[in-house]
């Protein structure tokens, strides 16, 4: 596995690991992107999906699985997961773009509507993104939810933005 | 004389989850600890923790913390900070230079029926040409900088090790307005956890593996200015011809952490040496009870882990001291522990877990072939 190794996964690296959502389900709209692949005793984001999508189970240390079907992209996972390593992703937001939701500690939190740069796994440069949303409400525990607007086709490789 | 049930050593998340045990069945309770506030490393660690979200998973390690303290604190536990055990003596007697108003130090015995030891671990140290050159300093003292004390380091950092101490502080220092330029690896792959090095590399940071660090050159004010790193060879020897120099003005070192065994050598408890574990360690039972009986030990004193386990090793720590204290009913006592250690199990699972349950397993045994066998034949 190349990530022990470089410390990020291809997206086809990541696909052999965890199932990721079908393009039919992608068309639906916003969905979350588990891109968990270690079997650490870690949990948290079974409890934190209402929609009960999130399945991890006995023992703690099984990787954990979503039903996309019953995801409905809200993010809460987002910000529950500790390895920040869940991702909200939506090919459906508009004929040309999509958006990415990711997790973002760093200081100055981005503001909705501030033009930044969109980074890839690597932490390489992507292209222009627009915040299009941040959720940052008491119950996420300071782990701002940031949802950046970006060309639909570097929809499976955009994760985050360069720190502002 | 002063006198307690039970002295507890360390006020980390194992000495607190051991003293809560206790002083919630009853016992006196004394927690001492060398520093100015309680809590260990739990006060540095901002980030949320793994594990099981039944046992506040999800949560940031200080307020883990606080709500540690708090518990403590509602249970009636007495605890003494900037005060050091400095001596043990035949009868249960301890003497500790206990930390008095004004800074002053002031020497008590204390007869305490039962002792635990939860000293925690201390980091280790990479030498390497120029380690000595201000700037370079250990991962944790960095992380103390940062977390505690609200002060960068440096801007430029170069770290030393990816476990997940090298890979969350590297993150950290980010959080706190540095630039880490570069983490280096020894090893060929990442140690710690995917998820920290998949952030850290989301945040541009290049990770070296197969990589040391050769020199720290000082600029003109003393200070660390450049940091030379090599390829190292299967034997972790730089190979010459492949050096490159970065700019920069802090190394943090997170090369793995040793057990702090000062106070178990000191209670005369029986040791191993256990690689996986970070070094010697004391034998104990399924009770974390030493070859000396009274004197029990949990956390990363009895092998480097992390938090979780450390706390649940506490509470099994303080449930075996109360229960030969005839606090708590063996039966009662047994049944927690088996609970207790069940949650260790699932802790100690996949990849990253397995051996530690392997080494674990070791030690129980060898306490079983080493000190019970012993105790048999006197």
């Amino acid at each position: 596995m190349a990530l022990i190794n470089t410390g990020y996964l291809e997206y086809e690296e990541l696909s052999q690991i965890q199932k990721l959502p079908s393009d039919e389900r992608y068309a639906k709209g916003p969905v979350a992107v588990i891109e968990c692949v270690q079997e650490i005793p870690c949990n948290p984001c079974e409890a934190a999906c209402r929609f009960g999508a999130i399945h991890i189970g006995d023992p703690i240390t099984n990787l954990p699985t979503c039903s996309h079907d019953k995801c409905t992209g809200c993010g809460v996972c987002v910000s529950k997961c500790p390895g920040l390593a869940i991702f909200i992703v939506n090919k459906a937001y508009s004929e040309n773009t999509a958006t990415v939701a990711f997790p973002y500690e760093y200081m100055p939190t981005p503001e909705k509507g501030m033009e930044v740069t969109a980074v890839n796994r690597k932490g390489e440069e992507v292209c222009d993104a627009k915040v299009v949303n941040v959720m940052n409400p008491a119950a996420f525990d300071h782990t701002p939810v940031v949802t950046v607007e970006i060309p639909k086709e570097y929809a499976d490789e955009v994760r985050s933005i360069k720190r502002l | 004389m002063l006198e307690r049930d039970v002295l507890v050593v360390g006020a980390g998340p194992a000495g607190l989850a051991a003293s809560i045990e206790a002083a919630k069945a009853g016992a006196d309770v004394l927690l001492v600890d060398l520093n100015m506030k309680p809590g260990g490393q739990l006060f540095k660690q901002i980030h949320k923790f793994f594990g099981s979200s039944a046992h506040r998973s999800g949560t940031r390690g200080f307020d883990i913390g606080k709500m540690l303290l708090d518990e403590a604190e509602k249970a009636g536990v007495e605890i003494w900070l900037q005060s050091t055990v400095i001596g043990a003596f035949p009868g249960n007697l301890i003497a500790i230079e206990k930390g008095i108003d004004g800074g002053e130090k002031e020497v008590i015995t204390l007869k305490s029926k039962k002792v635990i030891i939860a000293t925690g671990a201390s980091e280790n140290v990479v030498r390497f040409k120029g380690w000595t050159t201000p700037g370079v300093m250990g991962a944790g003292a960095a992380q103390t900088m940062i977390n505690v004390n609200h002060v960068k380091p440096g801007n430029k950092i170069v770290m030393v090790g990816s476990g997940n101490v090298g890979l969350i502080v590297s993150y950290q220092l980010m959080q706190a307005g540095c630039d880490v330029v570069a983490l280096i690896e020894a090893a060929p792959k990442i140690g710690g956890y995917a998820v920290h090095a998949a952030k850290i590399r989301r945040a541009g940071v290049p990770i070296y593996t197969k990589h040391t660090v050769v020199e720290a050159i000082p600029g003109e004010d003393g200070t660390v200015c450049k940091v030379v790193i090599a390829e190292v060879d299967d034997k972790f020897q730089p190979i010459p011809g492949t050096e490159k120099e970065i700019e920069a003005d802090t190394v943090t070192i997170g090369a793995g952490l040793k057990p702090a065994t000062d106070m178990v050598k000191l209670e005369k408890c029986r040791l191993t040496f256990n690689g996986p574990f970070g070094g010697f360690i004391p034998l104990h039972n399924d009770k974390m009870e030493t070859s000396k009986k009274g004197v029990y030990v949990a956390g990363d004193a009895t092998g480097v882990e992390e938090a979780n386990t450390a706390l649940e090793e506490g509470r099994i720590a303080g449930i075996s001291a109360v229960e030969s204290l005839g606090l708590i009913e063996p039966k009662e006592a047994e049944k927690m522990r088996i609970e207790i250690w069940k949650r260790l199990e699932a802790l100690r699972m996949g990849p990253f877990g397995e051996r530690r349950q392997i080494e674990k397993n070791n030690i129980l045994a060898e306490y079983e072939e080493k000190v019970v066998a012993a105790v048999e034949m006197d």
